[in-house]
């Protein structure tokens, strides 16, 4: 509180390593993904491999943005003052929304490799297909994942503008205004969110359906975010970026929400699958069974318990890992690829139930759109001040101790 | 708390002696400070109080890291073996009872007992644990012998140094807070024998 912390001396802008880096970063993901598609264009049997494991990375890349978005609206909604000096950072990757709105397009090519419901000919001998034919079918499904992308991109660049104008001015009522739209637009979020899972992830298998689908997707998306914030903050530390200005302090905050929604997830994970289980009705319980039928999916479904609840629940506890950012980006890195590994085990089993069809394809999609993600992000941040340092609470989170 | 006469002069017949010395300061950054010097010189009985957590002030008095968490994992632990221990003992020993054709001991069905017992035995540990760490309750303290030290719930913060703690020497004990404080003065406090 009274310690005075000096982050004139810091360098808060990317520079030349922005413009590198997201070049760089882009140009591999660019080759990546132009691989994949290609592989998947020359071979008609890795076709539908591509388009499942497509689902896979598209929607871990968009839950990190919405991760992101999530943590610049809760920070704005709760006056939070701790979170100042990497809400910029956040701010930028929330605003990916754009990229991954043309990531979306390749998709809309195999929309009937990937959703039964899109393809007339299955749903026309499908009962329970042509009673949800309402709400699934492909010009309502396009309707609805322009509005999603649209409230998101809309959010983001609100956010992400609002915020490099205070830079300038320090105009305490562009804080006060963002805390207004942040009440309305976590409303918003909330129900995008829920329903993108609905489409993309719960609709992979339209005859099976779980009202806490979203949440279960939200969790995820959290804990990914959290995962990818601490490794933003070392490579940017790492390249003599925010040395001063994030502290330890920041580290253990951004822990202690990992590790709290690492919790989450796990709570919302078996609160699903508890019911399912216990109420033993088959229209629900088939979504499991495919998971622990065969050997290969239940290994993955064992390794999601200890991997993405057990270890981290184990190693996130006490708060020393949490403070010390060399170890905790170590868990984060893990978390990151438990949260993968998560949406491969919801999407891959409704094309191969017998076995993990891991291969160089899911690989180079991975890839492809992450190199796409960073440089997108990076573009963004290029331009601007990686702290909002006109921000009114910017002193308070500086200098931000926990007790 | 009120009532209670903070001059000692005017008692004559009651024995007083000396509980410890009393220092006000008018805002936190202060107090930390003051804090640091008082740790720097050795004292081991002495407290700072203030209306309201202050960040930093842990280090700043050289505090060790608190037991609690130790505790609190263990109860939890003890919690989660108990809750399972329970279940198994009544669903699949003492009263085997089949319901919709589960297994007698079925793992899924037992998480929310344990899981619940699991949170009331570290949420009771931790509660528990934090009194009695803290010493509390605490029906009677030194302290409550000064007037001013009212203030310490609404818009003062304090420190305090008692006369047990082994480096206690009235005039140098005195001469170092006197030298801490924002020009209020050092306020002797006294009790009763």
């Amino acid at each position: 509180m009274n310690h005075s912390v000096d982050i004139s001396a810091d360098n808060l802008r990317l520079d030349d390593l922005g413009t590198n880096l997201s070049r760089t970063t882009a140009l591999v993901g660019a080759i990546a993904l132009a691989a994949a598609i290609i592989l998947a264009f020359l071979s008609e049997s890795s076709r539908p491999h591509f388009f499942y494991t497509y689902v896979v990375s598209f929607t871990f890349y968009v839950s990190l943005s919405l991760g992101a978005l999530f943590f610049v609206l809760i920070q704005h909604m709760t006056k939070a003052g701790w979170s100042v000096v990497v809400r910029r950072l956040a701010e930028g990757i929330a605003c990916n929304f754009v990229l991954l709105a043309l990531l979306a397009v390749p998709l809309l090519f195999g929309l009937e490799t990937v959703f039964h419901w899109a393809d007339p000919e299955h749903v026309a001998h499908d009962k329970l297909l042509k009673g949800k034919a309402p709400y699934l079918n492909v010009p309502f499904f396009l309707v609805r994942l322009a509005v999603y992308f649209l409230v998101w991109i809309v959010l983001s660049r609100f956010f992400f503008a609002t915020s490099v104008r205070q830079d300038a001015t320090g105009e305490p009522n562009l804080t006060r205004r963002m805390q207004t739209v942040s009440f309305p637009g976590m409303l918003l979020f909330a129900l995008t969110l829920t329903f993108f899972s609905f489409d993309f992830l719960m609709s992979l298998d339209a005859h099976w359906f779980s009202t806490i689908f979203g949440v279960y997707y939200f969790s995820g998306s959290v804990v990914g975010f959290c995962g990818l914030l601490p490794l933003a903050i070392y490579a940017l530390q790492q390249r003599g970026r925010l040395e001063r200005a994030v502290t330890r302090e920041h580290y253990h905050d951004v822990g202690k929400l990992l590790f709290a929604f690492v919790v989450f997830w796990a709570y919302i994970a078996f609160s699903q699958y508890m019911l399912i289980w216990y109420a033993n009705i088959p229209e629900e319980t088939g979504w499991f069974l495919v998971r622990q039928e065969s050997n290969q999916w239940r290994n993955v479904s064992i390794f999601l318990l200890v991997g993405h609840f057990f270890l981290p629940f184990v190693l996130l506890m006490s708060r020393h890992p949490k403070r010390r950012l060399h170890i905790l980006v170590i868990g984060a890195v893990w978390m990151l690829l438990m949260h993968y590994v998560d949406l491969y085990w919801i999407v891959m089993p409704n094309f191969n139930e017998e076995s993990v069809p891991f291969n160089h394809i899911d690989l180079l999609c991975f890839i492809g759109m992450g190199g796409l993600f960073v440089g997108s992000a990076l573009r963004r941040l290029q331009d601007c001040s990686l702290i909002p340092v006109g921000d009114p609470r910017l002193e308070e989170s500086v200098t931000f101790e926990n007790v | 708390m009120s009532g209670v006469d903070t001059t000692p002069a005017t008692i004559e017949e009651v024995p007083k002696k000396l509980w410890g010395y009393l220092v006000e300061f008018e805002d936190a950054a202060e107090l930390v400070s003051a804090a640091e010097r008082v740790r720097d010189a050795g004292y081991k009985n002495w407290d700072a109080h203030t209306p309201f957590p202050v960040h930093g002030l842990n280090d700043a008095m050289g505090l060790r890291p608190t037991r609690l968490p130790f505790l609190v994992f263990g109860a939890g632990a003890t919690g989660c073996l108990v809750g399972l221990a329970l279940q198994f003992f009544t669903n699949a020993v003492d009263y085997k009872y089949i319901i919709s054709g589960k297994p007698f001991f079925s793992l899924p069905a037992n998480i929310p007992v344990t899981f619940e017992l699991t949170i009331l035995f570290s949420a009771t540990a931790a509660f528990a644990g934090m009194l009695v760490l803290n010493n509390l309750p605490q029906w009677y303290h030194g302290l409550f012998h000064s007037r001013r030290f009212a203030r310490v719930t609404a818009d003062r913060f304090f420190i305090s140094i008692e006369s047990r703690d082994p480096l206690f020497e009235e005039q140098r004990t005195k001469a170092l807070m006197e030298s801490l404080g924002s020009g209020g003065e050092v306020e002797a406090i006294w009790e009763e024998e």
